[in-house]
């Protein structure tokens, strides 16, 4: 048996593979470990039928974030169209799955691969723009989906929206929330490690060379162009993949969710979780998410008390104005994001007692 | 050919609209370079403390326009201090963030105040500033739109080509650390531009309010529409402002009236990432000088 | 007069982002009416210096942490530049930072920022009658202006604003003999007419101690050597490093190694 590494005191690597490596010690590994059997073997017998709904929420929503943080968060390229290359996913997988038969297992993929296309049609105006000229651009793209989505009624039926058969994987009915569970877990764990294996190849390096500074990236010979729209297709292929999975578990989807305001809200997950941080980009969508359903329960209870005290006032437009300010004292406060915190909160226990 | 006159007419009054909205925007962008997603937002508070002021608390209408822009200038210095402040130096899309999450937490202010229903207001132009030309007509409102347009981008021309406070917030725009060394008070200028940009929004949001009602959903989706504007001619020029708007004002009226009415929301977008393909600056941008 | 000290640096270090420290312990003192030089290779630390003085280092993320800098015997350190700037210190950044879409004339408006609402007509006046050049060019926008003009211009910008002290940072960098010559007869021209304070940092040793009253010379973040303009430039080290003439040219070799020998000793 190996030795065991554990954190040695100061900055002892001695080569590059050391400091590409992910766990820098044996208890990072353990760690995680730990969580990924306590997450497959336990989350899924304790919970509630409600709480398991909002994990699997979480879990398809983290892996979208996973693919816009890469896009964002490492290449630099902003975009307000996630929201809507998720709508894209969601609808190719359901057109597939009811129009083309496809089974759930090939759907999934190709609703990803669709979107990734798409996804890099809106990354061609990145080839001359940048900063908030691209940022506009990709505004534009997500209205412009929307319009498809909602005006091309013979293939995604309009406003009426379209209903998916339940998925079945391997003769296995996936129509309740428990099979779901593994499903989407199978895939969240499967997809960032992708993720965080492709930052540290070539790759992931020349997307970070793009976003650090982009004319230099060039002088350097990495072919700018070409990388980002790489980027924007593997930030749309998750995307996509994550709407697909979406379309699949709510079993009927309409144009209607994947507005601007979806889009925006990826982009506040992964600015809460921090930019340029995979764990963070997961971080941040539990936090929103959670943030989103204490939100309904609270105005939902408070509306009841209105209700029954006869005080009849609507106390639904505060929910947008708590989530606003969430935001704004976050960016404010912490702009660096929850990633952040955790690393302080990290260090602060290992370092225990003595901070230095 | 009437139809295809007053769709002109239509189309470059919308336009005037669109380009007074815009003024705002482009007043913030100029001076910190800041890109303001909370600008519907702006105009809706404006036209809804216009609507408190002038339809509830029954004030004469020159007092509660004069209180409303008082009220929205103070509002854009509050805003610049307590929130903008704080993110001088920030990545680009943090500002963006920002400024997102303040447009959420004033319509859910605004709705929860004044609820989802479009509001009016008590008549109050003039008839007489409606025109008639044949079969062409142009309501009052219109009118009202093309004078205030007209005067507030004389107004603004005037203030930044000769005033020294206009000078001093171009310098800023310009070369930042230059102005700093000559004592140029860079956040005074930076809060004066976000209150006269709350102003100028009030303005337009009062506008369009007389025009189509005043309802948050409405106004926060114009607000979205000053974008294609803004950068069809260019993010930093208000004469630019201006065509852009007419340029969008024409597109949506055209589109609506000949090819149809869905289409006419989302074409304002299409042509945009054409023309940034080509121009990628707008048509009236500054280039912007990089070097490594 | 000649007494009055104007400013007075007292041991200052400076330190950018909290880790990179770039003045060790620098002391100078400026008297009223006095042109006072300071000389050095790149990244000694000059530039740093002016902008300790001038508050434009918090942009940068720089700050003086230890000593003190003292303007007419109130401390100013880590003040902010609107602050500072009122008090009548102007800065004249190096490298000739213009305003490019204003014209001239809005430039050298912006120079009125400091005493906003007064009146600025007589200054303007002032400023075409030191640079006539720019008289002719008061239309043109700044951006399409040769660097000649371009650093008459920033001097006559700072000018505008009534400096009491008044920092040039290179005025000669990137300019053509002649016109240096004139940009220093000008200085030269400002401070005895106006009885403007004056500090220049230049690599042009030579022009700077013609002009100047007391010189320091700078490097690695310490003052190595002050004195008398006139004794600066006897001085057998300064006349080697930085006027370029050596005594003579025949034992130049050996003359190298002790002139390493000397070099070292100052740092």
């Amino acid at each position: 048996m190996r030795k065991l590494q554990f954190h040695p005191c100061g900055s002892f690597k001695t080569s590059y593979q050391q400091d590409l490596n992910i766990f820098s010690t044996d208890f990072g590994r353990l760690w995680m470990g730990i969580s990924i059997v306590l997450l497959f073997g336990v989350v899924p017998f304790i919970s509630s039928a409600y709480i398991l709904y909002v994990v699997n929420n979480i879990g398809i929503y983290a892996i979208a974030a996973v693919g816009l943080n890469l896009l964002i968060g490492f290449t630099g390229q902003i975009s307000l169209g996630h929201g809507a290359f998720f709508g894209v996913g969601a609808y190719a997988a359901a057109i597939l799955a009811t129009k083309g038969g496809f089974p759930f297992f090939l759907a999934v993929p190709i609703a990803g691969v669709v979107s990734a296309a798409v996804g890099m049609v809106f990354g061609l105006p990145s080839a001359r723009l940048k900063h908030l000229y691209l940022c506009i651009a990709t505004l534009a793209g997500q209205f412009i989906i929307e319009y498809v989505l909602v005006q091309w009624e013979g293939l995604t039926g309009g406003a009426q929206g379209i209903f998916v058969p339940s998925a079945t994987l391997f003769g296995i009915n996936l129509g309740n929330d428990r099979a779901f569970f593994y499903v989407i877990f199978g895939c969240f764990v499967l997809m960032t490690w992708i993720a965080v294996n492709l930052i540290r190849t070539r790759i992931g390096r020349a997307f970070i060379a793009i976003r650090d500074n982009d004319r230099a990236a060039e002088g350097m010979g990495i072919p700018v162009f070409p990388y980002k729209l790489l980027s924007f297709a593997i930030s749309s292929f998750y995307a996509g993949f994550a709407g697909a999975l979406f379309a699949f578990y709510t079993m009927s989807i309409t144009p209607e969710p994947f507005n601007l305001w979806l889009s925006i809200q990826y982009i506040a997950m992964i600015i809460i979780g921090g930019l340029g941080s995979i764990p963070g980009s997961v971080f941040g969508v539990i936090f929103i998410v959670t943030l989103n359903e204490v939100l309904s329960h609270a105005t939902e209870y408070l509306m009841n008390v209105g209700v029954s005290t006869g005080v009849a006032i609507t106390i639904a437009p505060l929910r947008e104005f708590v989530y606003g300010l969430a935001i704004v004292l976050f960016i404010i406060f912490e702009p660096k994001g929850l990633a952040e915190v955790w690393r302080i909160v990290r260090s602060n226990f290992r370092l225990w007692p003595f901070s230095y | 050919m009437d139809f295809f006159l007053q769709l002109l007419v239509n189309g470059i009054s919308l336009g005037f609209l669109y380009a007074l909205s815009a003024l705002g925007f482009v007043m913030i962008f100029k001076s910190s370079s800041v890109l303001n997603f909370a600008h519907g937002e702006l105009m809706a508070i404006g036209a809804f403390l216009f609507l408190a002021l002038s339809a509830w608390a029954d004030l004469p209408i020159v007092l509660a326009f004069a209180l409303t822009l008082i009220g929205s200038f103070t509002l854009g210095f509050i805003l610049e201090k307590f929130f903008l402040r704080p993110l001088i130096g920030e990545a680009l899309i943090q500002v963006i963030m920002l400024t997102l999450g303040l447009a959420l937490m004033f319509r859910g202010l605004l709705l929860f105040i004044f609820g989802g229903d479009i509001h009016d207001y008590p008549k109050f132009l003039p008839e007489a500033l409606s025109m008639q030309w044949g079969a062409i007509q142009i309501p009052a409102v219109y009118v009202a739109a093309f004078i205030i347009g007209i005067l507030f981008l004389i107004l603004f021309g005037l203030f930044f080509k000769y005033s020294s406070q206009g000078i001093y917030m171009r310098s800023v725009a310009d070369n930042q650390p230059a102005a700093l060394s000559l004592g140029v008070h860079v956040r005074r200028v930076f809060a004066l531009s976000w209150a006269i940009a709350a102003l100028v929004c009030a303005m337009s949001g009062i506008v369009l309010g007389i025009i189509n009602g005043i309802n948050v959903h409405e106004l926060s989706s114009i607000g979205l529409k000053v974008f294609p504007v803004v950068i069809l001619g260019g993010l930093d020029s208000i004469g630019g402002a201006i065509l852009g708007g007419v340029i969008i004002g024409l597109l949506e009226t055209f589109t609506g009236g000949y090819i149809s009415t869905s289409l006419r929301e989302i074409i304002p977008y299409i042509v945009l990432i054409f023309i940034l393909m080509v121009k990628p600056y707008g048509l009236f941008g500054l280039v912007e000088i990089e070097r490594v | 007069m000649q007494d009055n000290i104007r400013l007075l640096i007292n041991n200052i270090s400076v330190v950018y982002s909290d880790v990179i420290q770039v003045l060790k312990g620098v002391s100078l003192t400026i008297r009223e009416g006095q042109v006072v030089s300071l000389l050095g290779s790149n990244g000694a630390g000059k530039s740093t210096t002016l902008k300790a003085i001038s508050g434009l280092l918090k942009p940068e993320n720089g700050k003086v942490t230890e000593g003190s800098i003292e303007y007419d015997g109130k401390p100013v350190q880590n003040s902010s530049p609107e602050e500072i700037t009122r008090k009548g210190i102007i800065q004249v950044l190096e490298g000739r930072q213009e305003f490019k879409y204003l014209t001239v004339e809005e430039n050298l408006r912006v120079g009125t920022a400091t005493r906003w609402g007064k009146p600025y007509q007589k200054d303007l006046e002032l400023v075409y009658g030191y640079f006539p050049a720019l008289l002719a060019r008061k239309k043109a926008m700044a951006g399409y202006c040769s660097g000649g003009e371009l650093q008459m211009l920033v001097i006559g910008r700072a000018l505008m604003a009534h400096p009491k002290l008044l920092l040039l940072d290179e005025p000669s960098l990137g300019l053509a003999p002649i016109l240096v010559k004139e940009i220093f007869q000008i200085i030269r021209r400002i401070n005895q007419e106006q009885g403007t304070t004056l500090m220049v940092v230049e690599q042009n040793a030579n022009m700077a101690l013609q002009i100047a009253h007391y010189g320091y010379v700078m490097e690695n973040g310490k003052i190595v050597m002050e004195s008398g303009a006139e004794d600066l430039r006897e001085n057998p080290d300064v006349k080697e490093f930085y006027l370029g003439t050596a005594a003579s040219g025949a034992l130049k070799s050996y003359k190298n190694v002790k002139a390493y020998k000397r070099r070292k000793r100052w740092l």
